[in-house]
């Protein structure tokens, strides 16, 4: 029987990769693929929580899964504007490497 | 409701291939993980009934924003990274946050009372989300909707304005 509880222990595992992944590493593309990670967890939690709360008609909460369909849009986006961002800053520095970039450094 | 062993085997694929983004070097086999990982999250969508999110998770992620990440690898013409001096109190300060994370959010997850109820049945009409899902959006979200066509059409020309040659 799978329960409400082991769709949101995986999300939270999903969530936690996500999270090593912006702590570890150190290429920004990568960074960039974890916060993918991360927003997909959300996304996961999201849907299983509008399974669970099943509405009088007998259907899902549609409510969560038009979120979801928000936060794809937002993230779709953020990668577009954020893989633009990478190639103009790998023009003017030649490098991914987050600790290569060092201008604002105190 | 979906076969425990399907939404184990599900589960597996996703988190171990998410591992596979976080631990590999070369960032085109990092970014063909992610495209795994988010087709097993889309068959985890399609066992909780929610259809058009699943083909949407496809579509959206799999294709589209995949094909952007291989282009700009490709783009950029980046190698794996050459193995460059760890800085091991950064990694292990690294785990050790995202490991109370871990267990913060699973001690919440183990108190909350409802997480050990098993899904209530839904009735047959519940196989059309897709129309659901879209009077809703349509209806008391159309407001929300058009802002994110905006923030699109923004997201688009900011793009454009970054990737000119030259600032001016």
């Amino acid at each position: 029987m799978v329960t409400l509880g082991d769709y949101l222990t995986v999300s939270a595992l999903l969530f936690t990769l996500g999270f090593a992944g912006v702590m570890l590493r150190r290429n920004i593309i990568i960074i960039l693929m974890c916060l993918e990670l991360m927003l997909n967890a959300a996304n996961l939690s999201l849907v299983a929580f509008s399974r669970f709360h099943v509405q009088p008609g007998g259907t899902p909460n549609y409510d969560a899964e038009v979120f979801v369909f928000f936060i794809i849009t937002v993230a779709a986006a953020e990668v577009a504007v954020g893989l633009a961002i990478i190639v103009a800053l790998f023009r003017a520095r030649q490098t991914t490497h987050v600790e290569d970039i060092t201008a604002l450094k105190f | 409701m979906v076969s425990p062993i399907l939404f184990w085997s599900f589960s597996l694929l996703m988190l171990v291939f998410g591992a596979a983004v976080v631990l590999n070097r070369n960032p085109v086999a990092s970014a063909l993980s992610l495209v795994v990982s988010f087709l097993g999250l889309a068959a985890l969508f399609m066992s909780l009934n929610a259809f058009f999110v699943g083909i949407i998770q496809i579509l959206v992620y799999a294709g589209a924003v995949m094909v952007l990440f291989l282009f700009i690898i490709m783009l950029l013409d980046l190698r794996a990274e050459k193995l460059r001096k760890i800085n091991w109190p950064a990694v292990a300060g690294g785990l050790v946050v995202a490991l109370i994370f871990l267990v913060q959010v699973l001690s919440v997850i183990g108190r909350f009372q409802p997480a050990r109820q098993p899904f209530p049945p839904l009735s047959t009409s519940a196989i059309d989300d897709v129309r659901g899902i879209g009077l809703r959006l349509f209806d008391a979200y159309n407001l929300p909707f058009q802002i994110i066509g905006v923030l699109v059409l923004v997201a688009t020309v900011g793009v454009v304005v970054l990737s000119k040659r030259e600032f001016r």
